[in-house]
């Protein structure tokens, strides 16, 4: 029958694999990305050799690589000096301690500088924070105001007027209210963590919230006169049919605001020297050694492939959630 | 028997577009039976799904009102079931969750769990759909949907079904099938039911009378012509019956003859006038002559 033609099992998946690579599909898929990194990497070397900077020469692949390396070994090294520490710490401790039982034990933390690993770890919890905490108003905001056009009248010159303002403008003033009215001794986040995330979310905000409202607006009319005439309460038309039909605008909005705001923590962390990879970047630029140049197109890099990962990782999570499993996503 | 389950009395409505006014009914005046069977036919853009929006409480009368069993019609509910003309199921939820939408919400107090999920998958086998509960809309054909559609309706228990050319989009065979599935369906529930259809054939087959409504701007009902054809009813020995051909004749005599006129006339809608009962021709004559824009074209 027909729908047993449609339907294919995971061997018959596997198989139809096998084919398609016996077929030299693989060619297609693998050759002609290596062809294009392997020309990119040639132009760049080949550029590189012709520019001079005060620092040395521009950095080619090589150098770069060369430079990937040494933050490695330096993670390593920095992260074998913290576990030598935690051990002396271990052992002087339990000496204390056989001495006088009642001994008062003082935990101390081991303040090496951070490495390049720390740094992206760092960007990475606070592009989440500041990503997550824009979602969460710009997600059910977008729907009210999808939903009710008179709160969008009202709320559409405000948010037109914020949404073009660039981040770093709003720097000052949020590293300013911050201060003033968190305090960070034994608070649970840093001060300068809380800049930089109020700063990606103020920037992540628009996207996601005017392709929400967008994608709430333009629900199918007939789908909401079905829901009128079913009388489904409040919430469970948001839930049922406004949310999964607006579904792929708010994606889309995601994605936007993420890629944003990786951007915007990039700058912020530069400029409000709060750590991160755009402090290592302005570390090593005020560094100036001869290996600086090389260090900071590692780190530009490394921006590119996580902006890139995260991107991906949304479209993968955009699947997932995605009814429409036929749509073409990219 | 007393025509008093639906009561649709001197409707008019005027829309608002861009500032200028534009009134699409005109002393629309019809009452329904219980068990009744009535479909709506005219020319496109005539205001037929206007007046099938009102009585599901989808859009509010300029004037006049309409009245289900007694109580007056303000806003949509379960008990005015509307079949939209593209199916208009949630295309996220299966076909199982699509009827289920509608009766855990109608029956959420009085039915149990178990209960619910009984009649959802009784209204899909109603309508032949019980194979294919697991499908989304997308995986299923266009007549499939329109079944689903039905199903769903069919599971609120409305009082009134409404359906607005519910088969419309559909192929000639397929229509077939729907329809005959609808006329047994109807027989075994007792159904109320208003349906809107282009198809001549398919109003005398279906219907117990059939509402012709004139051609707008300020459209209303032109005849109303009574089916008195035995049930159940073969559209095989029908094709060859003489008074089904008889009454296709004078449905398309209505439709190309009088109501040909894109324009309505001020001649025309006098036509019309004669041909209504004593009773609308009574209360056409009181209203006011109004001259209906010319700024409007009826697409
Ligand atoms: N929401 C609205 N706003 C303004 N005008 C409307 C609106 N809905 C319908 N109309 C107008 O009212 C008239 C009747 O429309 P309606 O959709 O009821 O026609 P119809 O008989 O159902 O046509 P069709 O057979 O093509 O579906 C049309 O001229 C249409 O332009
Ligand atoms: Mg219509």
């Amino acid at each position: 029958m027909r729908n047993e033609a449609l339907r294919i099992t995971p061997h018959e998946r596997l198989e139809q694999l096998v084919e398609a690579l016996r077929g030299g599909n693989w060619l297609k898929a693998l050759v002609f990305p290596m062809l294009g990194i392997l020309a990119f990497l040639m132009v760049w070397h080949l550029c590189a050799s012709r520019i001079d900077t005060s620092l040395g020469q521009f950095p080619g692949p090589v150098q770069v690589w060369e430079q990937v390396q040494n933050l490695g070994a330096e993670h390593v090294r920095e992260r074998e000096k913290a576990a030598a520490f935690y051990e002396r710490l271990r052992e002087r401790n339990a000496k204390k301690l056989a001495a006088d039982p009642n001994a008062v034990i003082k935990d101390r933390q081991y303040t090496g500088k951070p490495t390049f690993a720390d740094q992206i770890i760092t960007s990475l919890l606070t592009v989440a924070a500041g990503f997550l905490i824009a979602n969460l108003i710009a997600i059910p905001l977008g729907i009210v105001c999808g939903l009710s056009s008179g709160i969008y009248k009202a709320l559409n010159p405000v948010i037109q007027v914020l949404k073009p303002v660039s981040p770093l403008a709003w720097l000052p003033l949020v590293t300013m209210v911050v201060s003033a009215t968190y305090s960070s001794d034994d608070s649970l986040f840093d001060k300068s963590f809380l800049n930089s995330a109020i700063t990606v979310a103020l920037c992540c905000l628009w996207p996601t919230l005017i392709n929400t409202i967008v994608g709430v607006t333009n629900i199918d009319r007939d789908l909401v006169n079905v829901s009128r005439v079913m009388a489904l309460s409040p919430m469970v038309h948001v839930r049922k049919i406004v949310i999964p039909a607006a579904i792929p605008m708010i994606f889309t909005g995601l994605r936007l605001s993420l890629a944003t705001g990786w951007m915007v923590l990039i700058a912020a962390e530069m400029l409000a020297q709060n750590p991160g990879l755009g402090k290592f970047v302005w570390d090593e630029f005020q560094n100036g050694s001869s290996s600086s140049l090389g260090r900071i197109m590692v780190a530009v890099l490394a921006i590119g492939l996580i902006g890139f990962m995260l991107d991906k990782l949304m479209l993968t999570l955009q699947k997932r959630v995605s009814w429409d499993k036929t749509a073409l996503l990219r | 028997m007393n025509k008093r389950y639906l009561d649709i009395t001197d409707v008019g409505i005027e829309f608002d577009t861009s500032g200028k006014k534009f009134r699409a009914l005109q002393k629309v005046n019809l009452k329904l039976d219980k068990g009744e069977f009535v479909s709506l036919i005219g020319h496109s853009g005539c205001g037929k799904s206007t007046v099938l929006n009102i009585v599901a409480g989808l859009y509010q009368a300029t004037e006049g009102g309409v009245c289900l069993d007694g109580k007056e019609v303000s806003e949509p509910g379960p008990d005015r079931a509307v079949v939209f003309q593209n199916h208009s199921l949630m295309p996220w939820l299966s076909v199982y969750d699509n009827v289920a939408l509608a009766v855990n919400q109608v029956f959420r107090k009085s039915k149990s769990k178990a209960e619910r999920k009984a009649w959802v998958e009784h209204n899909l086998r109603l309508v032949n759909m019980d194979h294919a509960l697991d499908k989304l809309p997308g995986e299923i054909s266009g007549g499939m949907k329109q079944r689903v559609g039905i199903a769903r309706c069919l599971a609120m228990q409305p009082k009134v079904l409404l359906m607005d050319e519910p088969f419309g989009a559909l192929d000639a065979l397929t229509r077939a099938q729907l329809q005959d599935s609808l006329m047994k369906i109807q027989a075994e529930l007792g159904n109320t039911v208003i349906m809107i259809t282009h198809d001549v054939d398919e109003a005398v087959l279906l219907s117990d009378r059939i509402v012709m409504m004139t051609n707008g701007p300020a459209a209303t009902i032109g005849e109303i012509l009574p089916v008195n054809l035995e049930r159940p009813r073969d559209r095989l020995e029908l094709a060859e019956d003489r008074e089904f051909v008889h009454l296709r004749q004078q449905v398309l005599e209505f439709l190309y003859a009088k109501q040909s006129a894109r324009e309505p006339t001020v001649a025309a809608s006098a036509a019309v006038v004669e041909t209504t009962s004593p009773k609308l021709a009574a209360v056409q004559a009181g209203a006011p002559p109004e001259r209906p824009g010319n700024d409007f074209e009826a697409a």
